[in-house]
């Protein structure tokens, strides 16, 4: 069902790693993500490979939810493997018409290229997981706080960006439901070609746009009648404070990219 | 009699695999009979939505089967559609699925997803708009300047339009002004009488369900909890209530009487009921 996507979901719970200030979090999925992309060989890898396990231990999130979350780019993974498989110059494998096309060098280039992109996407799930979206945007909010110093309507952005988090969920729920209720009327969703599939939809999107439209102006409505009136003299009802455990956190990340860039230039 | 659907030994689990697993309906049996008018009750979250979806086959059992005329209707994945004909579903909130441009578009969608031949649709549209109390000048209109208790009648109209076997209706009068509710509810009770086929009923006011059901089945946490006549279902008011049920409030008038010694039934529930009780009473008396 639709309800099962799990892209940027929050799956609650009580671990070290959920109880992270969201700043922290961010910053150091950043600072992964860095260290990731000066990753050279093997060993540096393996390094991050385990990073990236015992965040995953410590988290507790099942490891089947993150591999689930990587099917959708699974072709997208097998065309850059391939790409890279016979486009990288070197030495040919062996003789043949397919294997003199296929270098030494590509082999690992497809490897690391798969490896990459597998502990991005999981590492970043990770993020999504243990934060619930409002103190993602929260900690982002917090952290983009010095451009406002050049006029970037930092607290606007980041209320859309809530705002759009928090209604995903009720409009797949929504989807679902009005998907259900015209199906109960016989739509068919699943047969017949192109143009006809594309006009079946109607009778999804008419109601759906109809909805986020009445929910967008009802939300407009209670937020005014509460007085919302931007992010001028607001204070937070739970105020951001990094802890001790932050403050490690940070420093083994910012000394894993460190490490990293020193494997890099030992070569390993 | 032959049971015209059955379900047994239903199970459906939401979102399995994820920390938000749950069973929303667990075991759950359900025997509706041709021509009766069944009523569902249970409190929020009961299981009641979902146990219905099973019926046309818009969720799958997670374990269970549910069968229509005797055949199981995951027999054949392919034909679920017809089974879909068969069993009128309409939804909590119907008036949120309207979207074409006329309200008499809206309301032959289903016929024409049936493939009925135009002319018949028309006989068909006319006939469901009636039904529901939709007067013929509103069929050219469009469904989104109607108001919310309108678009509920065109919504209902749009399911019975597909002539079904089976009509279920979840909760069609939540949200109404008591004067709404009690009109759709007849208008349910003289389709159901009009067409002598069996309709389940839905909801959560226990006086409606009382006043129109032949059949209870009263759901609890997912469960069966109990089942049988509106009688047989009021006389154990006690369990209800602990199911987070009420019993109809002529039924607790009835009650009091009983416990301070009046010899009524204290199982009535309607108002007439009543009255004939104590008409029986005073008969009574007067002769003694
Ligand atoms: N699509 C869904 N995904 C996950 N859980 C769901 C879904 N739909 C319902 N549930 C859960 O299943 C349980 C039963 O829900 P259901 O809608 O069947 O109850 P209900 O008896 O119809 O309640 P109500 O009287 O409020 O309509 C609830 O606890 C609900 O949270
Ligand atoms: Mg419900």
């Amino acid at each position: 069902m639709l309800k099962d996507i799990t892209l940027g979901q929050y799956f609650p719970g009580d671990t070290p790693a959920h109880r992270l200030d969201p700043r922290t979090k961010i910053l150091i999925t950043i600072l992964y993500i860095v260290a990731l992309f000066n990753a050279k060989w093997l060993v540096s890898y393996a390094v991050m490979a385990a990073v990236l396990m015992t965040c995953i231990a410590i988290s507790k999130v099942k490891p089947r939810a993150l591999t689930k979350g990587l099917k959708p780019i699974f072709i997208i993974v097998a065309f850059t493997a391939v790409m890279n498989l016979f486009f990288t110059s070197g030495t040919p494998l062996g003789a043949g018409w397919l294997l003199s096309h296929i270098t030494v060098e590509g082999c690992w280039a497809a490897f690391f290229m798969i490896l990459r992109i597998v502990m991005l996407i999981m590492g970043t799930f990770l993020l999504t997981y243990t934060t619930s979206p409002i103190t993602l945007t929260d900690g982002l909010e917090h952290l983009m706080n010095p451009l406002k110093k050049i006029r970037v309507p930092v607290h606007e952005l980041s209320m859309m960006m809530s705002i759009a988090l928090r209604f995903i969920p009720t409009l797949i729920e929504e989807t679902d439901k009005i998907m259900s209720a015209q199906k109960a009327r016989g739509a068919d969703f699943e047969s017949g070609n192109f143009l006809r599939r594309a006009k079946a939809l109607v009778p999804i999107l008419v109601p759906l746009f109809i909805s986020a439209f009445r929910r967008a102006d009802e939300l407009a409505t209670a937020m005014e009648c509460r007085c919302y009136h931007g992010g001028e003299g607001r204070t937070a009802l739970h105020v951001l404070r990094y802890r001790a455990a932050d403050y490690l956190t940070l420093v083994a990340f910012a000394a894993l990219v460190a490490g990293i860039i020193l494997l890099k230039k030992a070569g390993l | 009699m032959e049971p015209i659907l059955q379900v047994e030994n239903l199970t459906h689990t939401y979102s399995a695999g994820t920390p938000f697993e749950r069973n929303a309906v667990e075991n759950m049996h359900l025997t509706a009979y041709p021509g009766e008018l069944l009523g569902i009750i249970g409190h929020t979250g009961s299981g009641k939505s979902t146990l219905i979806q099973h019926l046309n086959g818009l969720l799958k059992p997670t374990a269970g089967t549910v069968r229509l005329d005797g055949k199981d209707i995951w027999a054949e994945p392919k034909k679920i559609r017809d089974v879909r004909f068969q069993v009128g579903l309409v939804f909590q909130y119907p008036e949120y699925q309207l979207f074409e441009e006329t309200v008499y578009k809206d309301i032959s969608f289903g016929p024409l997803n049936m493939g009925i031949p135009t002319d018949q649709v028309d006989k068909l549209v006319r006939e469901a708009a009636a039904f529901v109390g939709i007067d013929e000048k509103l069929l050219d209109k469009s469904p989104f300047e109607l108001s919310g208790g309108q678009k509920r009648r065109v919504a209902i109209a749009g399911v019975l339009a597909m002539d079904p076997k089976v009509l279920v209706l979840d909760e069609p009068t939540a949200g109404l002004d008591p004067r709404g509710r009690e009109s759709i509810l007849s208008q349910i009770r003289e389709y159901h009488k009009a067409k002598g086929n069996t309709v389940i009923l839905v909801s959560h006011s226990m006086e409606e369900i009382a006043r129109n059901a032949d059949r209870i089945l009263v759901l609890k946490d997912a469960h069966n909890f109990m089942e049988g006549t509106p009688k047989e279902i009021f006389s154990r008011a006690e369990e209800l209530e602990s199911a987070g049920l009420d019993v109809p409030q002529i039924t607790k008038v009835a009650m009091a009487l009983a416990r301070r010694g009046v010899a009524v039934d204290p199982a009535v529930y309607t108002v007439e009921g009543l009255e004939a009780e104590l008409l029986r009473l005073k008969g009574g008396a007067a002769h003694a």
